[in-house]
């Protein structure tokens, strides 16, 4: 066990070293962009003095490597750093400003909870799915079953996401209204509400992420049925069905796995589209406008959050595929 | 979605004909009761109650529209009546101007309201480090003096007799003094709706207070629910499927879709929003009237309208006075494409063809590339070759427009003429988008500003919009329209507010629900 202990202390290591290169590419990216804050948020009335002035007061005259090592100085205390777009507000508000200004931190915090539980339910509904799918196309591989549901998951992947949010929004909203086409969830909703409202783009979402999952289940168990061990299995009698979920399945839990991981972190990252089809108050939405007026702070925050996400479902994944391997467990 | 069926059109056939016969009206008074609905754009997660930050249409209707009261208030047909002003009086100069204040009326907390309030929330707009777009109204006011507990005077730098008018801008929210950081924090005003909830970029409810002085004419709804929904198809999505009872900003393209959905009404006015194509007057080839006056006539403004804005709209008069203001001038005649008379005008200036760049990019506004081009063939016929450059949006606003000889901007328009005027067009201030310095304009500018009389006002800035329809530098080709959309269970009166969307944001105050 104190290998897998070493292996994740390293791990974790490595996934900082990862956080601090993501958030110095971030940066040097956002600086890149033609505009900046002042420009994008004055727009028509970006007066010489006015642009100066935003300018001066969030400190976007320093250069930018000074400003980056301000940044990270914060980040290292745990500090993210305030959001422009609130600074500025704050500046124009004047002497009396009175109420404190949030920091990043506390105005992402609502919004990564809305995105967390959309990919939860999300998950909760894929994840199942994508399992049992893939199982029984293995178990019923080549029929007419197996290829309607390889036909389908695959049209509903290579679909943009847009177009399967408004089919859904067709049949289950306007054809049929059983669910609500606007997702706008807030706090003191009931959780079954919430339920309720999220469900739409969590569908759109499991269209989304099925195929991928439900195919990899599928030919990693084809993979070993060839196996001598199968075989033998089968010779002693067993069931289709017990032969593939006993005995073929565990072994093939490893690159399932991984494939779940790197799903789950696309519910995380990946929602943009479906965010602004469904009105979804997620992180999403507040990402793409920070990068529209280069809020960096924002930016920076969403990105580590993002990155984090992949890193920490990275390792769950590779820490789980250890666990059911008990040659992986023992290393040589 | 709902389709027409035979009965159910005969139905509302024979009780249209049954009111008609009995003589009843069609349109029925508003109706007390009931929660509006609305998805609108233009929120974002840095919303406060502090009405210096409020620039677009989510605030606005929270703000003035529910919230909090101005000091006056523009009705429906673009008159000015008082809102937490009884009335007021200028001294004959319309320098000093006094405001009586409405008694009895108290803030959502219990405070009563009075001159202090006013006072200490338009100093807001001065404070220290500020930075309020309506901070040019406030500095204009050289004293503000309490003259009793419901009586107000103000001193300005020179005469305004548009001051009452400026009064009900949507950034002068009326405070209660004393705890201004608290309102700001909590959203406690006078307005007919009291904060139930407000989370900023996201969603805001609020509840009708028990008793209010306009009562009977306005606020009709128990509760208001205003969700941001800043996607143009998921705002239309939430109409069609009944989520919302009202919409704001409707996608120009997929209008006829909703047009054909029988719930739904669509409500468009023309107000003073305008789209542009500002030359400096001061660079060569533009300082030239003559091609100043070849490209006016150049330009095929209908075509714009019917392409660009796909008829949603009225053609421009290279004035930016448009429909919502009290002194558009709709007398002057409308300028018309015309390639012969720009050729002529390219030959009184001495050239036989003209070559210039034009800069555009959608950061303009929605179109302007699209529009650009169609100038540019359009243009073509008169022997004036137009340049299309296209900018990147990013930095349009820094980059391009002000510094590039030519290009393509917006305005939204002002509620006064003199304020647009001296936003765009007054000699040397920083938005002179035309770098405009003519002597005549800038005389009758600085006397309409401080005229009493109505009718030597309204020569004097007739006269100002056709200056800047023969000599402006700025061809302005069409004016576009608000246009929103509402379920068929909402009521309005017949005229709608044409200074801002949806009924200048005041939906909450003016609309009902039907029985």
């Amino acid at each position: 066990m104190s290998t897998l202990f070493r292996i994740i202390l390293q791990r974790l290591l490595l996934g900082l070293l990862t956080l601090l290169i993501v958030s110095i590419v971030i940066f040097a990216a956002v600086n890149m962009l033609p505009g900046d804050f002042a420009e994008a948020v004055l727009g028509q009335g970006a007066t010489e003095e006015a642009v100066t002035a935003i300018r001066r007061d969030l400190g976007l005259d320093q250069p930018p490597v000074t400003r980056y090592l301000e940044w990270l100085g914060g980040a290292l205390q745990g500090d993210l750093g305030t959001s422009f777009a609130k600074a500025n507000f704050a500046s124009f508000v004047g002497a009396d400003a009175g109420s404190g200004l949030d920091t990043v931190a506390a105005q992402i915090a609502p919004r990564f909870a809305n995105t967390l539980f959309l990919a939860g339910v999300s998950a909760a509904i894929a994840v199942p799915v994508s399992l049992i799918l893939g199982v029984l196309a293995a178990l019923y591989r080549n029929t007419l079953f197996d290829k309607a549901t390889n036909i389908f998951t695959l049209s509903a992947i290579s679909s943009p996401e847009f177009f399967l949010a408004y089919i859904l929004i067709l049949f289950l909203a306007v054809l049929n209204p059983v669910l609500p086409s606007l997702s706008n969830i807030y706090q003191g909703m009931s959780f079954a509400e919430r339920l309720d409202r999220t469900l739409l783009p969590a569908l759109t979402l499991t269209l989304v992420v099925t195929a991928h999952m439900m195919r990899m289940t599928r030919a990693a168990i084809i993979n070993l049925l060839a196996s001598p061990y199968i075989e033998m299995a089968r010779l002693k009698g067993l069931s289709p069905l017990r032969v593939i979920v006993v005995h073929a399945l565990p072994n093939a839990l490893a690159p399932i796995i991984t494939v779940i991981a790197l799903n789950l972190a696309y519910l995380i990252t990946g929602v943009v589209v479906v965010e602004v089809v469904f009105v979804y108050p997620g992180i999403g939405q507040l990402f793409v406008d920070s990068v529209k007026i280069r809020d960096i702070p924002v930016v920076q925050a969403s990105c580590l959050i993002f990155a984090g996400a992949y890193i920490l479902l990275n390792l769950v994944a590779d820490i789980m595929s250890i666990l059911s391997n008990p040659r992986l467990r023992h290393p040589k | 979605m709902t389709r027409f069926s035979r009965r159910g059109l005969l139905r509302t056939g024979v009780a249209a004909s049954l009111l008609a016969a009995t003589g009843m009206p069609l349109r029925a008074a508003p109706q007390k009761g009931g929660r509006l609905r609305v998805g609108m754009n233009g929120a974002n997660s840095s919303d406060s109650w502090d009405a210096r930050t409020h620039s677009d249409v989510f605030m606005n209707s929270c703000g003035q529209g529910a919230v909090f009261d101005n000091l006056t208030e523009v009705a429906p047909d673009g008159t000015l009546r008082g809102e937490l002003a009884e009335s007021w009086e200028a001294s004959a100069d319309a320098k000093v101007w006094t405001f009586n204040l409405r008694k009895g009326v108290t803030f959502h907390n219990g405070k009563a309201f009075g001159a202090d309030d006013v006072i200490e929330s338009l100093a807001l707009h001065t404070a220290e480090g500020a930075k309020s777009a309506a901070k040019p109204i406030i500095s204009a006011i050289t004293e503000m003096k309490k003259l009793g507990e419901h009586q107000v005077q103000m001193t300005l730098e020179s005469g305004n007799a548009d001051f009452p008018f400026l009064m009900a801008d949507y950034h002068l929210l009326i405070y209660p003094a004393g705890q201004i950081e608290e309102a700001i924090a909590k959203g406690i005003g006078t307005g007919l709706y009291s904060v139930v909830s407000f989370e900023p970029g996201v969603r805001f409810v609020g509840k009708r207070v028990d008793s209010h002085y306009k009562d009977g004419k306005a606020g009709f709804f128990d509760e208001l629910e205003y969700i941001a929904i800043n996607d143009s198809t998921a705002r239309m999505n939430a109409l069609m499927t009944g989520q919302v009872d009202a919409i704001n900003r409707i996608d120009f393209k997929t209008e006829a879709l909703l047009r054909a959905n029988p719930n739904v009404t669509i409500q468009e006015v023309t107000g003073n929003q305008h789209y542009t194509f500002p030359m400096l007057t001061d660079v060569a080839p533009f300082d030239n009237l003559h091609v100043r006056k070849a490209l006016k006539y150049g330009i095929n403004r209908q075509e714009m309208v019917d392409k660009i804005l796909l008829g949603h709209g009225q053609v421009g008069n290279d004035s930016p006075i448009g429909p919502a203001n009290q002194y558009f001038n709709t007398e002057m005649e409308q300028l018309a494409y015309d390639p012969d008379k720009a050729k002529f005008h390219l030959k009184e200036a001495g050239l036989d063809n003209l070559k210039v760049d034009l800069s555009a990019s959608n950061a303009a506004f929605e179109g302007a590339v699209d529009a650009v081009q169609l100038y540019q063939a359009s243009a073509g016929a008169a022997g004036i070759e137009i340049n299309v450059v296209q900018e990147p949006a990013d930095g349009y606003w820094s980059n391009v427009w002000l510094k590039k000889p030519w290009g393509a901007a917006y305005w939204s328009g002002r509620a006064t003429e003199d304020w647009m005027f001296s936003s765009a067009y007054e000699k040397g201030v920083p938005w002179n988008d035309t770098h405009w310095d003519h002597p005549r304009f800038q005389e009758l500018l600085l006397s309409a500003r401080a005229e009493l009389d109505s009718d030597k006002r309204r020569a004097q800035y007739f006269e100002m919009q056709e200056i800047l329809r023969d000599e402006g530098g700025a061809i302005i080709p069409m004016f576009a329209n608000y246009v929103q959309a509402l379920s068929n269970k909402v009521g309005t009166d017949e005229t709608i507010g044409n200074m801002f969307q949806m009924d200048n944001c005041r939906m909450g105050e003016r609309w009902w629900m039907k029985a």
